[in-house]
Parts: C-alpha cells; structure tokens; sequence
C-alpha cells in the first residue's frame, strides 16, 4: 500500500503527540483510544499542553447521575485572544463525549459549570483551545459510588 | 413539556461580568436504558443545543451530549456592554424548541 507524504506526516504527528509532549497520560482502559481520537480531533493540528485550563470536580461524587462539573480557562476574552470552545469527556463513560461549551469575547470570562453523569470511577478531562490557536488540557480523577447510567 | 428556569440579574454596571444560571426540566434519555417492562432500549431524546444570544448576538452555546444530567444545568458568565435581553433556546432530539428571554438595565 502506497502513502502519500501527507498520511506519512499525519502518522508520525499522531506518534509525537501521543509520546507525550504536554499531553498528560490516559488511564489505561477500553476507551481511551476513542478518547484519545476526540481529543485530537478538537485540537487539530495544535499541541496539547497543560496549565490555563482548570477543571473543578467533586473528589466523590455520591450520586453519579448528577456530578458538578465547573471548567475555567485564564484568558484575556478579547477579539483577538479568547477561548472559543472547552470539551469536556468522561474517559470511562460508555461514550466519553459530554458538552462542549462555546465562548465569545462577550462571555467576559471561560467558564461554566453544568451536571453531569459518571457510569463509574474514572477521569474526567476538559480540553481548551483558543483564538490564537493554543489547546490545553486538564485532568481530574472522580470518585463515583453509585454509577450514573441508567442502571 | 421541558420547562425553563433561567437566573439573570436585573440590574449591572457597564462592562461587568455577571453570572447566568440555566434549568430546564428534561428527562435527557440517553438511548442506553432498557424499559424494565418491555426489556426494549429506551430511544435516546435529549436537548442537543443550547443558546444564548443578548440584543440579537450570540454570547454563550452548548453542544450537549447524553452525558449530561437530566435537568441540564448551565451557568455561565456575559460582559455586559449595554441594556438589553438575553434570549435562551434549548434544542431537542425531537425537533422542538424550547426559548425565554430575559431584560437586564445596564447603568452606567
């Protein structure tokens, strides 16, 4: 099979970004390739890094139906520097996706907080990007007792 | 019937960010429960979307997925250039759209 030097480049830019530079390591589980996917998928081209972004979780969520979760990026919100978009996944959700928020320079400020469901113990993991092109990650364990997926 | 509830000051200073709070009363079905009855996979209806635009312009949206809670839960922050109304608007599965709106005076 022949590649052309744009899937070749594409291969071997999946490869840096999975070793690891700024990219903070899953945890090891079913899904983490699709998560893994999603995210790359949302930054683009760019590089994960880590820092700006702050995800805020409960340590033990008691009730795993309804777990806050509040996400806050530092950022000017100005024309030309703002945080466009925050996803947020459950890495260890039947399906990892959960909201993307969308902000403009009228948010005055990236954050928000919503509810949302855990099916289990696992990491939940908020990734930034920017006008101006940079994408940042954050990453927090939840402690879930009982599972949030209809069962 | 999805019912919204939404908490937005009446008053602020020019340029001030204030915080919004959202509910709207919403089973958020996530198409992976089964009916204890029938044994059948329950289909998955949630809201979709959600938006917030102030004087006509958008400020604020969602993208939301069946990982979020029923009753889905938004608060969020908006600079405030002048007065004027906040109009929100949930998106459901089914098509239907669920809107309020809401006035703020800006002094200042």
């Amino acid at each position: 099979m022949k590649f052309t030097r744009r899937e070749i480049l594409s291969i071997g830019g999946g490869a840096v970004l999975a070793a690891g530079i700024g990219l903070p390591s899953l945890p090891a589980h079913a899904d983490a390739a699709e998560v893994d996917k999603m995210i790359k998928s949302f930054a683009g081209s760019a590089k994960v890094e880590t820092g700006t972004v702050s995800l805020s979780t409960p340590e033990i969520a008691e009730n795993g139906n309804t777990v806050p979760v509040s996400v806050s990026v530092e950022s000017p919100m100005t024309k030309e520097d703002h945080v466009t978009a925050v996803m947020l996944l459950a890495t260890g959700n039947p399906r990892p996706g959960l909201i993307t928020f969308h902000f403009t320079p009228l948010s005055g400020e990236a954050s928000a907080t919503t509810r949302v469901r855990l099916a289990k113990t696992q990491d939940v993991v908020a990734v930034a990007k920017t006008s101006t092109g940079k994408v940042f990650m954050d990453k927090k364990t939840v402690k879930v007792t009982i599972g949030g997926c209809g069962g | 019937m999805a019912r919204p509830r939404v908490k937005v000051p009446s008053t602020a200073s020019k340029g001030e960010v204030i915080t919004i709070k959202t509910l709207i009363s919403h089973k958020m079905e996530t198409g992976l429960r089964k009916d204890r009855k029938t044994g059948k996979v329950v289909p998955r209806q949630i809201i979709n979307k959600f938006t917030v635009t102030f004087n006509g312009q958008t400020v604020f949206s969602t993208d939301i997925e069946p990982g979020v809670s029923a009753n889905p839960y938004m608060q969020f922050s908006v600079k405030v250039p002048e007065s004027g109304e906040f109009e929100f608007t949930w998106v459901d599965d089914n098509g239907e759209t669920y809107k309020t709106k809401k006035k703020i005076e800006v002094k200042g």
